[in-house]
C-alpha cells in the first residue's frame, strides 16, 4: 500500500520572505481520480501563496461543493476553510468577509457549483464586489455526481458515454465582465506558468477577481469529441499574452515593443508580453471584442482578459468598520440604549 | 539534453547509491527487503554470491556504501547497511544445500593462489564450482589471511570466520596452509595454468630512524606484527602505559586490544588533526569509548630509554596548514616538546606491500616503488599467467575491495584458461520487472518511514575489556533489524518513465513530496539544473531526461538526487506514464552464483 505520502522534503527547499517552505502551504494529500486537473491547480494555488509569503493563517478558504470543492482540503492546510453548502460559497464568503476585511478569502468553485446551482449567488458576489479571489475549476461537467453535462459545457461537445450536447455554454468570463467584475481572467490547469502569475495578480487585487480554469476531468470527459479534453484544449488554446508576476521593489526587467506592464493596487505588477491584436486589458470594449473574436474562431482565450486595477470593493462602498467585528470589544459593538436613542432621535 | 539511454545497465545501477558505491555491487536493498520479510537464509545467499563473507562484512566492512546511501541525503543518517547484513548471517538457517556444487570431473585446469585471504578465497569461490583445481597456498595454519590475523576477535569471532572461511574451502579446495612461498618461480614451474597472487600488503611501517628506536627495541613492536601475535597467541600482555603511534584503523585495533591485554594508560598519539585521521569515525568513537584518549597533532621526535629499557616518547607539537591547493603541511606550535610515558609503544603508521619472493626475471614489471604493474580492469600483470588481486595488487585497501578484485579477476583467469580475450568481459545480469500489483498496491514496501538510525547494542564494557574474545558489538535483534531494514528507500525500484503515454496533467510533479520532476523546455544539463522544481545541487546525481512530449514540446526531467521511490509518482499518474519497477543488477562474476538468480 502506498498512498501515504512522506514527511521527508527536499533538504535545499527554499525559504520565502516569512521563512516557510513550500510543506508550509501543503494540504492532505489528493483523493481526486488521479491526473484530474483539479489537483494541478490546487499546486498552483499553493506555490502562488508561497511565492507571495502570504501568512497562511491570514487566507480562509471557501468552496461548496463538488470535485474542485472539495480541492481545498488538498492545499494550504495551514489555511482557515469553510466547506458550505452546493452553490453558498458565495454568501458565506460575503458573510466572512463582512465579518473580517483583514483575511484574504480564496473561493473554490465549480462549473457545477457555480454556472448551475450556484449561478444566482454567483452573480451577486460579482456585483456586490467582495474583495476575493473566486476560482472556478472548469471541467464541463459534474464531477463528483459522475460526469453529467455542466452549464459549462460546449454545445456539441460529446460526453464520455456518446451523448452531444445540444445547450449554448455559458460563459463564465464574459458574464463576470458583464457583472462588472474588474479583475478577469482564463486559464488552463495544465499551464501552470500562466496560471501561477494570474491567480498572484488576483490575490493583489483589492476587489472581485475571477477566474476561470479549464480543468480536464480525466475520468468522465477526457474523451474525444469532449471539448474540455487535455487534447481539445491543449490544441485550441490561444493566450492573451504571456503572464509575468512582478512584485513590488522588483525591477521590471526587458521591456518588449510587444508589451504591456500593469501596476497593481499595491505597487507589483504585471508584465504582459506578446499581446494579442487589437486586445487592451484595460479596455472593457477591446477585452469583450478578443472573446467575442476567440469564440468565433473556436479559440479558446486564456490569460489576463480584464483589469481595474483600482475598484472600491463591497467594503469601501458599505464605509464599514476598518477592524474586524472579532476585534472590536462588546462596547462598541453594542454602545448601549444610549447610543440607540441617539440614533432614533436623528433619524425623526 | 539528450534523452537518458535507460537501456545502458549502468544508468539505473547508479540510481542505487549503495549498490553503486560497494565495490563488489551487492544488491543491498534486495537483502534488505529479504530481511524485513524475516528471510534471513535468503539475504545473506544474496550477500553470499556478492561479497563472500557476509558474516565478517557486516561487522568489519568499511561500509563504503553508508557515506553514499541515499537516505543520508533526506535524513540525518543513512541506513545502517552493514549492520543488517550482520542480521542476515546472525539469523540464517542451514545454507549447506544453497552452496554451489562441484563437479565431480574437473575441467582439467590447474589454478594456484598465493595467499589465503579474502582475495584468494573469492578467486577460489568464484573458479571451483567451474571445475578448475584450486591450489590455496598460505604461510598462516589457516585460511583467512589479514581477517584472521589482524581483525581482533573482539570485532569479529573466530567461529564467524572459520565458518565462512571453510564455506569456500570445503569446495574441494587443495589446501596448503603453513606453507611460505618463497619462490614464484617454482610455482609457475609446477605447470600452473594460471597463478593468482593475494599475499596482501604484509609489512608494517616502522620508525626505523627516530632516534632511541634501537634502545628501546624489546618495548617498540610493529603494529600489524603485534596483533598477529596477539591473533595466533604468542603475546598475552602488554604493559600498562602504552602509546600506539598512528590514525588509521589498525592503530584503533591496536590500542582496544592493549586494553585488553593489561594497558592501563593506552594512549593514541596521531600526527594529523583528529579530523583527518584515516580511522573510520566508528572505530574512533569505539577507542574512545574503551577511555583510549586521541592526542592529535603530536609529531614523534624520538623514544626515551633509560638503562636500556623504554621510558617514553617525546613529541612536538604542530598544527595544519593548508596551501591554496588545499595541501597539507604539519608546522610545529613552537611550544615545548611533550614528553609521554610508555612501557611498550605499538607502531601502526601503514602497511606496505612486499614481493621478495617474486624473481625479477618471471616478465612482470614492477615500478620504481616495487609494485607489480597490474591491469586495474583485468587483474593481470605482465606476465600472461599471472594475477594479482586485493591487497597485493594496487595496495591496502580492506576486504570488500579484496573480495571484488579476487571476482574480477576470476573471471579473467576464467577467461583465459579458455584462450578467450581478457578484454570482452561478460555483461552484468540486469532485469527491470514492475511491482504493481494493483491500485495503491505495490509488491515493495513503499511508505516511508520516519525512524532515525538504530544504534547497535554493545556489550558491557566491563565484561568485555576483560576477554580479548568478547564480542563487543551485539547485533540488532531481529526486531530492531526489521525497523531499520523499514529505513531503506529501495532504490532498485526505479521510477521507469514512457512518454507516450504522459498526457501532461502536472500530477506527478505536484506530488511528488521531493519535488524531483519537472516538465519543461529542454536544454543544456547545466541549464536545465537551474530550472528544475527544487535546487539541483549534486552534479554527481542523473538527472533522467525524456524524449520531447508530444502536447507541449516540453520534456520531463527527473533529478535522481533524493527520490524517496514512494511510488506516489506512479500512483498519481491516470495513464501509468510512470512505473515503477525493480532492477536487478548483478555484476559479472566467473560462477553464475547461488543458483537463485
Ligand atoms: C589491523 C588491521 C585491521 C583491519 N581491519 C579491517 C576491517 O575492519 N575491515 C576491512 O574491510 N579491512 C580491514 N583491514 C584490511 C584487510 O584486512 C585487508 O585489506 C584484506 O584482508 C586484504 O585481503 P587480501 O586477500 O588482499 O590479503 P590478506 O588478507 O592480507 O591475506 C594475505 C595472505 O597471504 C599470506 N602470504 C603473504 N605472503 C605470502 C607468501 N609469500 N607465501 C604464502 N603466504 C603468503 C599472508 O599470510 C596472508 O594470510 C584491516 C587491516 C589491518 C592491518
Ligand atoms: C443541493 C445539492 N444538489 C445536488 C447535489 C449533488 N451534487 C454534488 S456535486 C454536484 C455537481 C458538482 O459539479 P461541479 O461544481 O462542476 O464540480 P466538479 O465535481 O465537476 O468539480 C452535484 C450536482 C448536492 N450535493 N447538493
Ligand atoms: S536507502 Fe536503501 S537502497 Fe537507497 S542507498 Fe540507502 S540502503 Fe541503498
Ligand atoms: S518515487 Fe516518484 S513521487 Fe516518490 S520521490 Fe521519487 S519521483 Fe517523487
Ligand atoms: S502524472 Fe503521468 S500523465 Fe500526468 S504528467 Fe505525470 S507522467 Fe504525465
Ligand atoms: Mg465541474
Amino acid at each position: 500500500m502506498t498512498y501515504i505520502r512522506p514527511t521527508f522534503r527536499h533538504p535545499d527547499l527554499p525559504k520565502n520572505k516569512i521563512n516557510f517552505t513550500k510543506k508550509d502551504y501543503e494540504g492532505a494529500l489528493s483523493t481526486l481520480c488521479a491526473g484530474c486537473g483539479h489537483d494541478s491547480i490546487s499546486g498552483a494555488i499553493a506555490q502562488a501563496c508561497f511565492e507571495l509569503s502570504v501568512e497562511p493563517h491570514r487566507i480562509a478558504k471557501l468552496s461548496g461543493i463538488g470535485c474542485s470543492s472539495k480541492t481545498p482540503a488538498y492545499f494550504l492546510g495551514n489555511s482557515h476553510g469553510f466547506n458550505s453548502v452546493h452553490g453558498r460559497m458565495p454568501s458565506v464568503a460575503t458573510g466572512a468577509y463582512l465579518a473580517n476585511r483583514d483575511l484574504l478569502y480564496f473561493g473554490v468553485s465549480g462549473d457545477g457549483d457555480s454556472a448551475s446551482i450556484g449561478m444566482g449567488q454567483f452573480v451577486h458576489a460579482i456585483r456586490r464586489n467582495l474583495n476575493m479571489v473566486y476560482l472556478v475549476m472548469n471541467n464541463g461537467c459534474y464531477g463528483l455526481t459522475k460526469g453529467q453535462d455542466s452549464a459549462t459545457a460546449d454545445n456539441g461537445s460529446k460526453s464520455k458515454a456518446g451523448s452531444v450536447n445540444q445547450f449554448n455554454a455559458i460563459d463564465l468570463v464574459g458574464l463576470s465582465m458583464e457583472l462588472g467584475a474588474t479583475f478577469v481572467a482564463r486559464s488552463f490547469s495544465g499551464d501552470k506558468a500562466q496560471l501561477i502569475p494570474l491567480i498572484k495578480a488576483a490575490i493583489k487585487h483589492p476587489g472581485f477577481a475571477f477566474i476561470d480554469v479549464i480543468s480536464p476531468c480525466v475520468t468522465f470527459n477526457n474523451n474525444v469529441g469532449s471539448t474540455k479534453s487535455y487534447d481539445y484544449v491543449r490544441e485550441h488554446i490561444e493566450a492573451t499574452s504571456t503572464v509575468d508576476f512582478v512584485p513590488i521593489m522588483e525591477e521590471i526587467t526587458a521591456n518588449y515593443e510587444d508589451s504591456k506592464e500593469i501596476t497593481l493596487h499595491d505597487g507589483s505588477a504585471l508584465q504582459l508580453q506578446k499581446l494579442h491584436q487589437g486586445w487592451n486589458p484595460e479596455d472593457k470594449l477591446s477585452a469583450m471584442i478578443a472573446l467575442q473574436n476567440a469564440k468565433e474562431k473556436g479559440e479558446i482565450l486564456t490569460g489576463l482578459v480584464y483589469i481595474e486595477p483600482n475598484t472600491n470593493a463591497l467594503h469601501d462602498v458599505l464605509q464599514t468598520a476598518k477592524t474586524p467585528l472579532n476585534i472590536l470589544n462588546e462596547d462598541v459593538l453594542c454602545p448601549g440604549i444610549d447610543a440607540l436613542e441617539a440614533l432614533n432621535e436623528s433619524l425623526r | 539534453m539528450e534523452p537518458t539511454n535507460v537501456h545502458d545497465p549502468e544508468y539505473y545501477h547508479k540510481v542505487v547509491d549503495c549498490q553503486y558505491a560497494c565495490p563488489a555491487h551487492t544488491p543491498v536493498p534486495e537483502y534488505i527487503r529479504l530481511i524485513a520479510a524475516e528471510k534471513y537464509t535468503e539475504a545473506y545467499m544474496v550477500n553470499w554470491e556478492s561479497n563472500v563473507f557476509p558474516g565478517v562484512l557486516g561487522r568489519t566492512c568499511d561500509r563504503p556504501c553508508e557515506p553514499a546511501c541515499r537516505r543520508g541525503r533526506v535524513d540525518e543518517e543513512p541506513v545502517a547497511i552493514c549492520r543488517l547484513k550482520r542480521v542476515a548471517a546472525d539469523n540464517k538457517g542451514d545454507i549447506t544445500h544453497l552452496l554451489p556444487k562441484i563437479p565431480t570431473k574437473g575441467n582439467g585446469k590447474r589454478i594456484a593462489l598465493i595467499g589465503g585471504g579474502p582475495a584468494s578465497l573469492t578467486v577460489a569461490r568464484d573458479l571451483a564450482p567451474l571445475g578448475y583445481e584450486i591450489h590455496v597456498f598460505d604461510e598462516q595454519i589457516k585460511g583467512g589471511g589479514m581477517m584472521r590475523s589482524q581483525i581482533p576477535s573482539f570485532r569479529l569471532p573466530e567461529s564467524v570466520l572459520d565458518e565462512e572461511v571453510n564455506n569456500i574451502l570445503n569446495l574441494g579446495i587443495h589446501q596448503h596452509f603453513k606453507t611460505y612461498v618463497s619462490s614464484l618461480k617454482s610455482v609457475l614451474d609446477d605447470g600452473y595454468d594460471a597463478v593468482f597472487i593475494g599475499t596482501g600488503a604484509p609489512r608494517g611501517r616502522d620508525l626505523s630512524n627516530l632516534p632511541g628506536r634501537a634502545e628501546g627495541q624489546a618495548n617498540i613492536h610493529v603494529g600489524i606484527e603485534w596483533l598477529a601475535s596477539v591473533a595466533f597467541e604468542h603475546t598475552k600482555q602488554i604493559g600498562k602505559k602504552v602509546i600506539v603511534l598512528g590514525g588509521g584503523n589498525t592503530a584503533m585495533d591496536c590500542c582496544r586490544t592493549s586494553r585488553r591485554l593489561g594497558g592501563e594508560e593506552v594512549k593514541v598519539v596521531v600526527r594529523s588533526p583528529f579530523s583527518e585521521m584515516r580511522a573510520s569515525p566508528w572505530e574512533k568513537e569505539d577507542a574512545q569509548h574503551e577511555d583510549i584518549p586521541i592526542l592529535d597533532n603530536h609529531v614523534p621526535v624520538s623514544f626515551v630509554s633509560e638503562n636500556g629499557k623504554l621510558k617514553g616518547m617525546t613529541f612536538e607539537k604542530v598544527h595544519a596548514v593548508y596551501d591554496e591547493k588545499g595541501k597539507r603541511s604539519l608546522v610545529p606550535t613552537g611550544e615545548p616538546h611533550v614528553f609521554i610515558e610508555a612501557d611498550d609503544v605499538l607502531v601502526a603508521i601503514g602497511q606496505e606491500n612486499y614481493f621478495p619472493w617474486i624473481e625479477r626475471d618471471l616478465g612482470i614489471e614492477f615500478d620504481k616503488w616495487e609494485m607489480p604493474s597490474v591491469n586495474s580492469l583485468t587483474f593481470q600483470s605482465t606476465n600472461e599467467k599471472v594475477f594479482f588481486g586485493g591487497d597485493a595488487a594496487l595496495g591496502p585497501k580492506n576486504v570488500i575491495t579484496a573480495v571484488a578484485q579476487g571476482h574480477s579477476a576470476a573471471v579473467s583467469i576464467d577467461l583465459y584458461c579458455q584462450g578467450k580475450s581478457l578484454d570482452v568481459r561478460p555483461d552484468p545480469f540486469t532485469n527491470l520487472v514492475s511491482q504493481k500489483m494493483g491500485i495503491h498496491e505495490w509488491s515493495y514496501d513503499s511508505i516511508v518511514t520516519n525512524d532515525d538510525r538504530f544504534v547497535v547494542p554493545q556489550a558491557e564494557k566491563a565484561l568485555t575489556l576483560k576477554d580479548r574474545k568478547k564480542e563487543v558489538e551485539l547485533g540488532f535483534d531481529k526486531l530492531v533489524g526489521f525497523k531499520e531494514a523499514e529505513r531503506c528507500l529501495n532504490c532498485d525500484i526505479q521510477t521507469v518513465f514512457t512518454e507516450n503515454r504522459c498526457i501532461e496533467c502536472d500530477a506527478c510533479m505536484d506530488v511528488c513530496p521531493t519535488d524531483c520532476i519537472t516538465f519543461t523546455t529542454n536544454g543544456t544539463e547545466e541549464d536545465l539544473r537551474t530550472r528544475l522544481m527544487a535546487p539541483s545541487l549534486r552534479l554527481d546525481q542523473d538527472l533522467l531526461v525524456s524524449d520531447t512530449l508530444a502536447a507541449t514540446g516540453r520534456v520531463m526531467v527527473k533529478d535522481e538526487d533524493v527520490c524517496l521511490h514512494c511510488g506516489l509518482c506512479a500512483e498519481r499518474c491516470p495513464t501509468s506514464a510512470w512505473d515503477m519497477q525493480k532492477f536487478f543488477y548483478n555484476t559479472t562474476k566467473a560462477h553464475h552464483g547461488c543458483g537463485q538468480h
